[in-house]
C-alpha cells in the first residue's frame, strides 16, 4: 500500500488577462495506503484543484505529490479518476466502458473480459453489459464510472463530487456502494464532496477546506466509515454522535461562507 | 451558398456554419425519424412551443398537389375545337417521320391549320419554353428508353453521382486530417487559419474560369469544383468535432492508460463522428448543388451536361426532367446520409 504524500503544494492560476488566483496554499498531508479522505468546503476553496493535482493533471506551481516514492508528474493508470458526470464514452456500450482501461493498455482479452463480468456484478449491473450508457439513468452511469475506474485495478481512486448530480435516494445507495467497494478492494480513495453528511459518513479522514487562498482548514479522523456497513446508513446518520459532528462541521462552514461573505461585500 | 456563413478569421463561426443545417431534416413529422409521441395534444401552450411544431404529412402532399396544379394550370393545353387533338394524333403518327404528340407540335399544327381556332388554346407560357406535366411525362419516358444524344438516362445519373462520391471523398480524405490538426494544435489552427477563412467564402462557381485555364475543360476540372465546394466545409466540421469533446473525457482516458495515437483515435475520432456526419451531410447538397455547374466545363455525360445540351436543342421538357431528377437525387441523398447516420451514430446528442 503506497501512500499518498502532499508537500508544500502551492497553486497559482494565472488570468488570461492579468492578475492571478491563489487556488492552494501550503497543502501538506500524508495519506495512508487504504484510507478514505474526504474533501469538504465552499465552492471556489481548490477542491477540485488538489484532486487534479493528485491525478497529474495540473502540476503545481510549487511543492512536491509522491505516491509511494513515485512523483506524480502526469495522469497514469495507478490513479482512477471519477468525475461528476459525463465521461463516459457513449459511443460505447457499457462492457466496453468498462474495459476500455484494460484494452487500452493491451490486456489479455479473456483477462478483461472474466473482469469485467466480476465487476458488473460488483456494481449490480450484471444484466446492462450491452446496454449504450446514455440508455442508463444517472445513478447507473455512475456505477459504470467506478467499475471503468476499478477494471485497471488502481491504488488510488480519484472522485470529483460523484453524487453530486443524483437525487437524494439513489445518492445514498451509491453512498453504501463507495463503502462497500473502499471495504472490500482496500485501495486509498479521496472523495470531494459538497455535503457535509456524505464526508462524514464516507470519510475516514476528512479535511475541511477554506478558501483564499485555498488550505486544509480542520482535520477530522472519523468512526462513521468504519462501521457504516455494520449499521443502518440512517440510523447512523441519526446518531447522536453523528449529529454532533455535522454541527461542528456545519457551523465551521457557515462561518467561512459569512466571512466570503463579508469579504465580497466589502 | 448559405452554408458558406460569414467569419473572420477567428473562426469563431464554424459551429454556426454546422448549425445551419437543421438536423431535424425535412419531412421530419412523418415518423421515420423522431419517435416522439404525440401528447402535444393535451398542451394548452401550443404557440411558440417550437418543440410541438412537426411536418403533417398531409400538408406537404397538399402543397405537393398544389404545386402540380399551378405547373399544369399555367402550361395548360385544352380549348382546341372538337377533335382536333385526336386528328392531328392520327396525322402525327402517319407522318414520315412520326411526330410525337406533345403540347408544342400540338400548337404549331393549329397554327397552320384552318380549321383551329388558335386563340382557343389557352396557356399563360409557350409549350417551348414551359413544358405541361404531360409533355414533360413524356419527355422522361422517351429519356428512360432511347436516352438524350445516344446517352442513357442512366449513364447521366451515374455519372453525376460517381463525380459528387470522388469529389466527396476527396474533400473528406484532405479535409478531415486538416480539420483535425486545426482541433489539436494552436500552431496548425494558427497556420491552417488563413487559407481556410480566405477560401472558404470564395463560391466555387467563379473558380471555373481559373479551373478551365488550369485543368483545361472536363473532368479534372469537375473534379477540382467539387473538392473545393466539400473541402472546406470537412475542415470545418472535423475543426468543430474535435472541439466537442469534453476536458473531462480526455482526461478519463488519460487517467484509464490511453495513449496519445488512442486518444486521437479511440476518443477524439467516434466523439467527432456526428459533427463529421453533419458536414458531410452539408458538403453533399453543396456539392450537388455545385454540380450542374461543374458539369459545365465541358463534360459531355452527367446531369448538368444533359441539361445544357438539351437547353441547346431548344428540349425544354428535357431540362426539366433534368431537374426534377437532380432535386430528387438530392432529398434521397440526403435522407441515406440520415438513415446511415442513425444506424451507425445512434448515441448522437446523447452524450454527456
Ligand atoms: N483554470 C482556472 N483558471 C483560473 N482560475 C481557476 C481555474 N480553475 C480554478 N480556478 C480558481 O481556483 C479556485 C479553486 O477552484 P476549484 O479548485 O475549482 O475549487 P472547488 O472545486 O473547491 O470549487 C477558484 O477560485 C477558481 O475560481
Ligand atoms: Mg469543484
Amino acid at each position: 500500500m503506497r501512500n499518498l504524500k502532499v508537500d508544500s503544494v502551492d497553486m497559482v492560476y494565472e488570468l488570461p488577462k492579468g492578475g492571478s488566483v491563489q487556488a492552494l496554499k501550503d497543502v501538506s498531508f500524508d495519506l495512508t495506503g487504504g484510507r478514505l479522505l474526504t474533501l469538504l468546503g465552499p465552492s471556489g476553496c481548490g477542491k477540485t484543484t488538489l484532486l487534479n493535482i493528485l491525478a497529474g493533471f495540473l502540476a503545481p506551481t510549487a511543492g512536491t505529490v509522491k505516491l509511494g516514492d513515485e512523483p506524480i508528474t502526469g495522469p497514469g493508470p495507478d490513479r482512477g479518476m471519477v468525475f461528476q458526470q459525463g465521461a463516459l464514452f457513449e459511443w460505447l456500450n457499457v462492457r466496453k466502458n468498462i474495459s476500455f482501461g484494460p484494452r487500452m493498455r493491451r490486456k489479455p482479452t479473456g483477462e478483461t473480459n472474466a473482469k469485467v463480468d466480476e465487476l458488473l456484478a460488483t456494481v449490480g449491473l450484471k444484466d446492462f453489459g450491452e446496454k449504450r450508457t446514455y440508455e442508463l439513468s444517472g445513478g447507473m452511469q455512475q456505477r459504470v464510472a467506478l467499475a471503468r475506474c476499478l477494471a485497471n485495478d488502481p491504488a488510488v481512486i480519484l472522485m470529483d463530487e460523484p453524487l453530486g448530480a443524483l437525487d437524494a435516494l439513489t445518492r445514498e445507495k451509491m453512498q453504501g456502494l463507495i463503502l462497500r467497494l473502499w471495504k472490500d478492494t482496500g485501495k486509498t480513495i479521496v472523495l470531494v464532496t459538497h455535503s457535509v453528511e456524505e464526508a462524514l459518513y464516507l470519510g475516514d479522514r476528512l479535511f475541511v477546506m477554506a478558501p483564499r487562498p485555498g488550505r486544509v482548514e480542520h482535520v477530522y479522523d472519523l468512526p462513521f466509515a468504519n462501521t457504516g456497513l455494520d449499521v443502518e446508513p440512517r440510523e447512523l446518520k441519526a446518531s447522536p454522535e453523528f449529529i454532533e459532528k455535522r454541527e461542528e462541521v456545519l457551523s465551521l462552514i457557515w462561518e467561512m461562507e459569512e466571512q466570503i461573505m463579508g469579504h465580497e461585500g466589502s | 451558398m448559405s452554408e458558406h456563413g460569414p467569419g473572420g478569421l477567428s473562426g469563431a463561426s464554424d459551429e454556426r456554419t454546422l448549425q445551419m443545417v437543421d438536423k431535424s431534416g425535412p419531412f421530419s413529422g412523418w415518423g421515420i425519424f423522431n419517435r416522439s409521441g404525440s401528447a402535444d395534444a393535451r398542451k394548452t401552450v401550443r404557440f411558440g412551443d417550437a418543440g410541438a411544431v412537426r411536418s403533417m404529412p398531409f400538408w406537404s402532399l397538399l402543397s405537393l398537389v398544389i404545386l402540380l396544379l399551378a405547373w399544369w394550370t399555367v402550361t395548360k393545353a385544352w380549348g382546341f375545337p372538337d377533335d382536333f387533338r385526336q386528328q392531328t394524333a392520327v396525322a402525327f403518327a402517319e407522318a414520315d417521320p412520326p411526330r410525337e404528340l406533345t403540347d408544342n407540335n400540338l400548337v404549331t399544327a393549329c397554327r397552320q391549320s384552318p380549321d383551329c381556332d388558335e386563340n382557343g388554346y389557352s396557356q399563360v407560357v409557350a409549350p417551348t419554353f414551359f413544358p405541361s406535366p404531360a409533355d414533360t411525362w413524356r419527355g422522361f419516358n422517351t429519356l428512360r428508353t432511347e436516352g438524350f444524344k445516344n446517352i442513357t438516362l442512366w449513364e447521366h445519373l451515374s455519372t453525376s453521382l460517381f463525380r459528387v462520391g470522388v469529389g466527396m471523398l476527396a474533400g473528406t480524405v484532405v479535409g478531415v486530417p486538416i480539420g483535425f490538426m486545426m482541433g489539436l494544435s494552436s500552431r496548425l489552427r494558427g497556420f491552417f487559419d488563413t487559407p481556410v477563412e480566405l477560401f472558404r467564402p470564395i463560391p466555387p462557381l467563379a473558380l471555373i474560369p481559373l479551373f478551365i485555364l488550369w485543368f483545361g475543360i472536363g473532368n479534372p476540372s469537375a473534379y477540382a469544383l467539387l473538392i473545393f465546394a466539400s473541402i472546406w466545409i470537412m475542415i470545418i466540421a472535423a475543426r468543430a468535432g474535435v472541439r466537442t469533446v469534453s476536458l473531462s473525457k480526455i482526461r478519463a482516458a488519460y487517467s484509464l492508460g490511453a495513449s496519445k495515437p488512442q486518444i486521437l483515435f479511440r476518443l477524439i475520432l467516434p466523439n467527432a463522428l456526428p459533427e463529421l456526419f453533419t458536414g458531410c451531410r452539408v458538403a453533399l447538397g453543396v456539392s450537388w448543388g455545385t454540380l450542374v455547374a461543374a458539369e459545365l466545363v465541358g463534360t459531355d455525360t452527367g446531369l448538368g451536361s444533359m441539361i445544357f445540351q438539351a437547353r441547346s436543342f431548344f428540349r425544354a421538357d428535357i431540362v426539366l426532367v433534368g431537374i426534377i431528377i437532380i432535386a430528387l437525387i438530392g432529398v434521397f441523398l440526403d435522407l441515406i446520409i440520415r438513415v446511415v447516420e442513425s444506424v451507425l451514430i445512434p448515441w448522437r446528442g446523447k452524450g454527456g
